[in-house]
């Protein structure tokens, strides 16, 4: 499995390191994630490691999200065991809030094995991987950075619009407008890959990790961890 | 429980012995200053007009005349580069903020001490 974790963000705050330096932290209480599933070329086609984190209330989890985690004790899973069909190994735990793969093989890794903050030990650098916050949908001024027009100078009423669309002015004269056209439309809550950021400090009797630098998303966002995969960093 | 988690990581980096200081006060700030290798402490006094922030993001400002120039210094409560902050002189002021003596000069900067 690639060197990674899941987690929750906290927020930002500020450490001083032992020089006096003043860094920007980002905390991510991360982990302890449990492995709920082991994927294997044999019988998912591709290597990859099923992690949960967080846990569910019962009244929030759905059956079949309590039957991932745990074996339920049921007439349709009495009927499949008489006839042959073997249960798979569960986790045994809480049903997770945020479940996602990281992908390679498992590496000694079993289902209902517990994996802590302490498996970036020695990454000096992550990869951090959320959901940005959504802005709904907005202009082309705050989405795309575009100036706008001109205050004054016979501008009506069109200060905070993009400038012509026409085939012209989009694609120098191809007769159609180019795909991919930057326009108003939704923005934010997309996925974002925060690249090489520096791991500041892991304190794994909290379950915390803290890295410098901002990570896409509200406190409270779940995000995945994982070692940088940034070469030459 | 984010706020509690922050602030236990933020305790880290507070320091427990904070000299305490009030708006008014002259100071010596005391800060370590890395020469090459060697590490030596250059004193900063003048008066503390301003303190805001909180947690290690709290910051004080000295204010104090270098050659008839108004100087201003900025620094973090808890910085490990200040070494210590001695309070010279406590004085009487009514504001959080005495920016007013930005625009004054000789002796109308003058506080009043307060005495006891």
């Amino acid at each position: 499995m690639t060197k990674g974790i899941l987690g929750r963000k906290v927020g930002m705050t500020q450490i001083f390191l032992a020089d006096g330096t003043a860094v920007p932290v980002t905390v991510i209480e991360a982990g302890p994630c449990s492995v709920l599933q082991i994927r294997t070329v044999d019988r998912d086609g591709y290597e990859s490691v099923q992690l949960g984190f967080g846990s569910k209330p019962r009244r929030l989890a759905a059956r079949s999200e309590r039957g991932h985690v745990a074996k339920l004790d049921s007439k349709r899973r009495k009927k499949l065991s008489a006839a042959g069909v073997e249960v798979l190994a569960k986790a045994d735990c809480d049903p997770p809030r945020f479940i996602r793969e990281l992908r390679g093989a498992a590496n000694g890794l079993e289902v209902g094995k517990q994996i802590t903050v302490d498996v970036l030990n020695g990454c000096e650098a992550v990869d951090v991987i959320g959901y940005t916050k959504g802005c709904g949908y907005q202009g082309a001024m705050k989405r795309h950075g575009f100036k706008g027009q001109r205050a004054t100078h016979g501008v009506k009423k069109v200060h905070r619009h993009m400038g012509g669309t026409g085939a012209l002015a989009s694609n120098r004269g191809g007769g159609r407008m180019k795909k991919g056209k930057k326009m108003p439309g939704q923005y934010g809550n997309e996925r974002v890959t925060m690249r090489n950021l520096k791991v500041a400090r892991i304190d794994s009797d909290k379950n915390l990790l803290l890295v410098r630098g901002g990570i896409p998303g509200p406190a409270g966002a779940y995000v995945i961890v994982r070692e940088t995969n940034k070469v030459g960093s | 429980m984010s706020q509690q988690i922050l602030a236990e990581v933020e305790k880290s980096s507070l320091k427990a012995d904070v000299q305490p200081f009030d708006i008014g006060d002259t100071v010596d700030v005391h800060t370590k200053i890395l020469e090459g290798n060697k590490e030596r402490i250059q004193i900063f006094s003048g008066v503390v007009i301003a303190r805001s922030g909180s947690g290690t993001r709290e910051m004080f400002v000295v204010r104090r005349i270098v050659a008839g120039e108004g100087v201003e210094r900025k620094f973090p409560v808890h910085s490990p580069r200040i070494d210590k902050i001695e309070v010279k002189r406590k004085s009487v002021v009514r504001r959080a903020k005495l920016y007013f003596l930005r625009e004054r000069s000789g002796k109308a900067v003058r506080l009043k001490e307060r005495r006891g």
